[in-house]
C-alpha cells in the first residue's frame, strides 16, 4: 500500500527565488508527523505547496497513491487534504460559527457536518460560548482553537498543522496539542510543523528536519530526540 | 444644511420643499447605490477598482433603449408595456452582469497576480473600449429614452408633495433587489464563501473554496445591479448617451469610497448620502455646483476618514 501522503523531490518558490530545493517526505496513514526548523528554513512553503497554494516545479506529489501536484488547492481540499494555516487567517468578519461552516465548505453530508460541529464543540467549549462572535474578537489562544477546528471541519484524511503553538500561553498550547492527539486517535493523519521542536516529536510517531529549503535529517521522534544534532540545534537544554 | 433647517423653520412651504428635495435624493440616491454596490463588490473579492463598471452600466441602457424599440413599448397597451418592462429588468441585467463576468475573464483573470497596477491600468482601458462601443452603438449625441413610466402624482394632482409613478418605480425595484442581496450575501453557502473570499483569499482557498468561481458570481452579481439600475435610469431620466457611464459611474465610486469600499452596507449608504447631496446641494445651491459638491465630498472622505463612513479595513488587518 502507498503511504497516505508521497512528497518526492519538489522544487517550489516565489518568483525568481527557489525556497523548496528537493523536498522528499511521507505520512503514513493514522500517523503524526512532525516537520522541524528554523525561521524560514520553508516549512510554511511546503505545507502551502502540498495544499496547492503554492505550485510545485518539479517533483511529484501523491495522496493514497493518487497525484495531486497539478491539482487546484480547493480540489485538494476535496480529496481530503485539511490545513491550519501559519497565523490562523480566522475569517475577521465572519463568526465563529461561520468560520466552521466555512471549514466544512467542501462537504455536502449535512448530518455529517451537524456531528463534527457538535464535535468541535465539545473539544473546544470555549468555542460554543463564542459561537455567535466575528472570529476577529477572539484571543490569539481561541483563535488558534478556532483554526484548528475549523480544519477538522473539512473531515481530512491528512490534517496540516502549521505551528499551532505560535504566541500562545503553555497552558493553551497543551490544550491544542490534547486534541491533536485525540484527532489522531480518532483516526486523523496529521503532519505538524512546529518551532516547538521537542513537544513537537513527543507528540509525533516521526519527524523531518529542514534547513534551508532541504530536509537534512529523517527518523522517528525518539531517533530525533536523542540525535546529537538536533539536540544542539533545536531543543537547547 | 443648517441654514436650510432655518429657512424651513421660518416658512411652512420650506418644510415641504426640503422634504421633497429629501425623497428625490433617496431616490436617486437608490440608484447610485445600485451601481455602487458592483464596484465594492468587487473591490471586496480582488481589490480592483472596475473603472469598466459604468459603461456597463451605460451599455446596460442602451441595450433598453433597443429592446423598447423591437417590442414598440411606446405604443403597445398598458399591460403589455408593463410587461415589456418587466422583461427588461430580467434581459438587461442577464447582459451587463455577463458582460462584467466576460471582462473579468478575458482581461483581469490573466493579470490576477500581477502587481495591483496593471489590472487597474486595463480596467481603464476597458472602460474607454466599451464607451467607444457605445458612441458606435448610441452615436456622440443624447438619445431619449421613451417615458414609459407615468409621472402622475401618486399623492394626488393637488398634493404640494410630488410622489410618481417612477419614483415608486425606484423604491419597487430597489428596496427587494438590496434585501435579495443581503439574504444572500448573510445566509448563503456561496453568498458567505463570497465573504470569505474577501476577507482571507488564501484562507477561503485552504476551506476548498473554487476563489475563480466565486469572483466571477461577485461580477455577475455587479453586473446585474448595474443592469437593473441602467433600466431604472433610462425610465426614470429619459435621457441616456454614451458618457452616463462615466459621471453616474463617478458617482456612484464616490458612493462606495464614501461608505467604506469594499463594505456593501456602506454602498448603500454612500448611494443614499451622495443622492441627497446632490438633491439638496442643486435645490438649495444650485444645480452647477452639484459635482463639484460630490467631488469635495469624495476629496474630504479621503482626507479626514480614508475608511470610509463604514469602513473596516484598518480594523480587519489585525
Ligand atoms: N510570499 C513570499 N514571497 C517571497 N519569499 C517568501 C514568501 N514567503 C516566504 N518566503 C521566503 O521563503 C523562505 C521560506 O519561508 P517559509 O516557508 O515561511 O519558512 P518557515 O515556515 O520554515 O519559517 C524564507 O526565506 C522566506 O523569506
Ligand atoms: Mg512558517
Amino acid at each position: 500500500m502507498p503511504p497516505l501522503l508521497e512528497v518526492d523531490d519538489v522544487y517550489a518558490g516565489y518568483g525568481p527565488i527557489e525556497v523548496l530545493k528537493g523536498i522528499s517526505l511521507t505520512v503514513d496513514t493514522g500517523e503524526i508527523v512532525a516537520l522541524i526548523g528554523a525561521n524560514g528554513a520553508g516549512k510554511t512553503s511546503t505545507l502551502l505547496s502540498i495544499s496547492g497554494c503554492l505550485p510545485a516545479r518539479r517533483g511529484s506529489m501523491r495522496l493514497a497513491g493518487q497525484e495531486i501536484h497539478a491539482l487546484p488547492a480547493h480540489e485538494i481540499v476535496h480529496r481530503g487534504i485539511c490545513h491550519s494555516p501559519e497565523g490562523r487567517k480566522i475569517f475577521p468578519r465572519l463568526t465563529v460559527l461561520e468560520n466552521l461552516q466555512m471549514g466544512a465548505f467542501s462537504r455536502r453530508d449535512k448530518p455529517g457536518i451537524e456531528r463534527d460541529l457538535a464535535h468541535a464543540f465539545e473539544l473546544f467549549p470555549i468555542l460554543a460560548e463564542r459561537k455567535h462572535q466575528a472570529g476577529g474578537t477572539l484571543s490569539g489562544g481561541e483563535q488558534q482553537m478556532l483554526a484548528v477546528a475549523r480544519a477538522m471541519m473539512g473531515r481530512p484524511k491528512l490534517l496540516l498543522l502549521d505551528e499551532p503553538s505560535l504566541g500562545l500561553a503553555p497552558m493553551i498550547v497543551l490544550k491544542i496539542f490534547e486534541v491533536v492527539r485525540k484527532l489522531n486517535d480518532e483516526g486523523i493523519s496529521i503532519l505538524l510543523v512546529e518551532q516547538a521542536a521537542r513537544m513537537a516529536l513527543k507528540l509525533a510517531h516521526r519527524g523531518y528536519v529542514m534547513e534551508m529549503g532541504q530536509i537534512t535529517i529523517a527518523g522517528t521522534a525518539a531517533e530525533l530526540l536523542t540525535d546529537k544534532r538536533v539536540q544542539d540545534a533545536y531543543l537547547g537544554e | 444644511m443648517f441654514p436650510v433647517l432655518l429657512a424651513a423653520a421660518e416658512a411652512p412651504d420650506a418644510w415641504q420643499t426640503f422634504l421633497q428635495y429629501t425623497l428625490i435624493g433617496l431616490s436617486n440616491g437608490a440608484l447610485f447605490a445600485l451601481v455602487a454596490l458592483g464596484y465594492t463588490m468587487v473591490y471586496g473579492i480582488i481589490e480592483l477598482i472596475n473603472f469598466a463598471h459604468g459603461e456597463v452600466f451605460m451599455l446596460g441602457s442602451f441595450l433598453a433603449l433597443a429592446l423598447i424599440g423591437v417590442m414598440g413599448l411606446e405604443e403597445a397597451a398598458l399591460w403589455q408595456r408593463w410587461l415589456g418592462i418587466g422583461l427588461l429588468f430580467v434581459v438587461v441585467p442577464i447582459f451587463c452582469g455577463a458582460l462584467n463576468v466576460g471582462i473579468d475573464l478575458a482581461v483581469y483573470k490573466p493579470l490576477r497576480d500581477a502587481p495591483k497596477l496593471a489590472p487597474l491600468v486595463s480596467a481603464i482601458g476597458v472602460s474607454f473600449v466599451l464607451m467607444n462601443v457605445g458612441l458606435l452603438w448610441g452615436g456622440a449625441a443624447d438619445r431619449h429614452f421613451p417615458d414609459l413610466v407615468s409621472r402622475e402624482n401618486l399623492l394626488g394632482s393637488e398634493a404640494a408633495l410630488s410622489f410618481t409613478y417612477k419614483d415608486l418605480m425606484i423604491v419597487a425595484v430597489t428596496v427587494p433587489i438590496m434585501i435579495a442581496l443581503s439574504v444572500f450575501v448573510k445566509g448563503t453557502r456561496l453568498g458567505k464563501a463570497m465573504r470569505a473570499t474577501a476577507q482571507d483569499p488564501l484562507a477561503a482557498k485552504l476551506m476548498g473554496i473554487n476563489a475563480d468561481r466565486v469572483i466571477s458570481v461577485t461580477f455577475a452579481i455587479g453586473g446585474a445591479l448595474a443592469g437593473a439600475a441602467a433600466v431604472i435610469y433610462g425610465l426614470y431620466i429619459n435621457t441616456v448617451s454614451y458618457q452616463m457611464g462615466f459621471t453616474n459611474g463617478l458617482y456612484a465610486f464616490t458612493a462606495a469610497v464614501l461608505g467604506g469600499i469594499g463594505n456593501i452596507p456602506g454602498a448603500v449608504l454612500g448611494g443614499l448620502v451622495i443622492g441627497l447631496a446632490r438633491a439638496f446641494g442643486s435645490g438649495y445651491v444650485g444645480e452647477r455646483w452639484t459635482s463639484a459638491l460630490v467631488f469635495v465630498i469624495l476629496i474630504a472622505i479621503l482626507v479626514f476618514r480614508p475608511a470610509g463612513l463604514l469602513g473596516t479595513h484598518a480594523r480587519e488587518k489585525v
